[in-house]
């Protein structure tokens, strides 16, 4: 059951990594090094958002018969923080720290919030449910990673 | 078997966690202006009517204030349970602890059972709803790991504390004859060593790794180290009422035990945030490394209390409640509080009015706070107060700058309440255009 949770809780892992780089290259004002992180951080994060939203959410919604409750939530949750992964990216290409760093850290805490109910709570449900599905599951995942 | 009951609600209103969070710094500033007013008799012992006033009013109206708020937050997030009447709830539990905190100090002030007994009555009120609200929470969420076992386990300690609490205030109202000298020893260490700190360890389990980028408590930590310290607990209180020195012997060794578990608890996290991730500064994490030195030397001053027994100064034990009161347990909840009041007014904000363009981010909201300065004021503040165990005749001093960086605090969370009522007049104001 938890390889789902695992392979899922890695890219947050990973995620944060990169948000980590992005934003202190910002800090210490290493544009050159900020740009490839935060492109690596947005692409990571797009990845893992497309990987939720078009095949575990579906296929929970499906097994579980529950529409519209906690899946819809954190789809509104990914598109709160795409407004802000935008965001990002405009106050990098004009190169302004202080508003950088404010988006930042706004996303850094949503992102987290965000994080800790899928890992303490949706991906707890999803594995249940798709308990005998996780291998076509993974794999879907998988081939998006792959077209990243 | 699914848990469809788990609905996913989104976070309650603001109104909810925001009313504990406006009162509590009051409560702070009430506490200063103690010790400011009585000044050197306040601090002749920790027994003291206005040293008891003021340590309740710290305990009861500021820190179990913010949990309380925090709790009633941050559940919904941390285990997706929605909650009931969350507005009626925390009216309820709000204005009981409010009017039976400021009765309970007056009570100690003015020795007169009236103010007791109604103290008695709405902090069991406060807390009785609280408690059961939190049962019923914890038992909707099937599956929570070591958090929600940690919370388990402060609740417990909760229970005693109030229990403990209640007979005291009953005997000193009415002459209840009691093992007094026992119960007022075991009351603080369940409130502070067990309620508060156990709360805490188990939200730093799960929010600072994921707010500072560390890497996760150890397993070892996680699994034991809350149980472990809610049985040295067990065993203490067992210790106070065995006679002889088998009872001596069982308090001494449930003391060790203690004390190596908090010391275990503020080194690993030390360590932890001296590997984090995250390279960026921000003011939480000063707040935290003030906090966890000041429970390493409280921790350090137990141990000689442990093994001096009766030996040790009168003004040691001071010492001890002010670092690890206004010390660890101030220093932790502040940093917390400055870190979740500008996240939930911006999530209000923006979860309410998306793209409008005109919510300020949350650094924006915390940069109003000045946090830096205040964190220095803290710690020269913290400083005065523990010099005037020694030296009374700083205590006056010291509850002047207690004042100034408890009104700095209110000032703080009123501020973050007007930028979510001023954006949001602003809001509206645009959609009826």
């Amino acid at each position: 059951m938890s390889r789902i949770i695992q392979y899922l809780s890695a890219e947050h892992y990973q995620c944060d990594n990169l948000f980590a780089e992005a934003e202190c290259a910002v800090a210490e004002a290493r544009w050159e090094q900020a740009v490839p992180f935060y492109d690596q951080f947005r692409n990571e994060t797009e990845k893992h958002f497309r990987q939720e939203e078009e095949v575990l959410f579906p296929a929970f919604e499906q097994a579980s018969g529950l529409v519209g409750g906690p899946t819809e939530v954190m789809r509104s949750e990914h598109s709160q923080m795409r407004r802000l992964l935008s965001r990002l990216g405009h106050e990098l290409a004009s190169r302004n720290a202080e508003q950088f760093l404010g988006e930042a850290e706004t996303l850094l805490t949503l992102m987290q919030q965000h994080n800790l109910k899928e890992e303490n709570v949706l991906y707890r449900m999803a594995s249940q449910a798709l308990a005998g599905q996780a291998d076509i599951l993974l794999e879907k995942m998988r081939a998006l990673e792959a077209q990243a | 078997m699914l848990p469809i009951g788990l609905s996913f609600q989104q976070a309650p209103p603001i109104s909810v966690p925001f009313r504990f969070f406006i009162t509590a710094p009051l409560f702070l500033l009430a506490a200063a202006a103690l010790l400011f007013a009585y000044g050197p008799d306040l601090m002749a012992s920790r027994h003291s009517a206005a040293a008891l006033a003021a340590t309740h009013l710290v305990t009861l109206g500021f820190s179990s204030m913010v949990m309380c708020g925090a709790l009633l937050q941050l559940l919904p997030v941390l285990g997706g349970v929605p909650l009931g009447h969350p507005g009626r709830m925390a009216w309820l539990v709000h204005a009981s602890l409010v009017v039976g905190s400021a009765s309970l100090a007056f009570a100690f002030l003015s020795g007169r059972p009236l103010f007791f007994h109604l103290a008695l009555v709405l902090l069991t009120t406060a807390f009785g709803c609280f408690g059961l609200w939190l049962v019923g929470a914890l038992r909707k969420i099937r599956e929570g790991g070591a958090s929600i076992q940690g919370m388990r386990a402060a609740l417990v300690a909760l229970v005693v504390t109030v229990s403990f609490g209640l007979v005291l205030a009953a005997a000193r109202s009415n002459g209840l004859a009691i093992p007094y000298v026992a119960l007022a020893s075991l009351h603080p260490q369940w409130g502070l060593g067990g309620w508060t700190v156990l709360l805490i360890v188990d939200l730093a389990y799960q929010l600072i790794p994921m707010f500072q980028l560390t890497s996760p408590f150890p397993a070892r930590m996680t699994s034991g180290l809350i149980p472990s310290l809610l049985l040295m607990l067990v065993a203490k209180t067992l210790g106070e009422f065995v006679s002889g020195p088998a009872g001596e012997a069982i308090s001494l060794a449930a003391s060790l035990g203690l004390i190596a578990g908090y010391l275990w608890f503020a080194i690993v996290t030390w360590r932890l945030l001296a590997l984090r991730r995250r390279k960026v500064q921000d003011t939480t994490l000063q707040f935290w490394r003030l906090g966890l030195g000041l429970l390493a030397l409280s921790v350090c001053i137990a141990l000689l209390s442990a093994l001096a027994g009766d030996a040790l100064p009168e003004a040691w034990l001071q010492m001890l409640g002010v670092f690890a009161l206004p010390g660890f347990i101030l220093c932790v909840i502040q940093g917390m509080l400055y870190k979740i009041v500008p996240f939930l007014t911006w999530f209000h904000l923006q979860s309410a009015y998306p793209g409008m363009g005109i919510v300020p981010n949350v650094r924006d909201i915390h940069a109003r706070f000045h946090a830096d300065r205040q964190f220095a004021l803290l710690a020269v503040a913290l400083a005065m107060l523990a010099a005037s165990c020694w030296f009374p005749v700083l205590s006056r001093a010291a509850g002047l700058l207690w004042m100034v960086h408890a009104a700095w605090m209110e000032i703080n969370v009123l501020q973050a309440a007007h930028i979510f009522r001023k954006v949001r007049r602003v809001a509206r104001m645009r959609a009826a255009h």
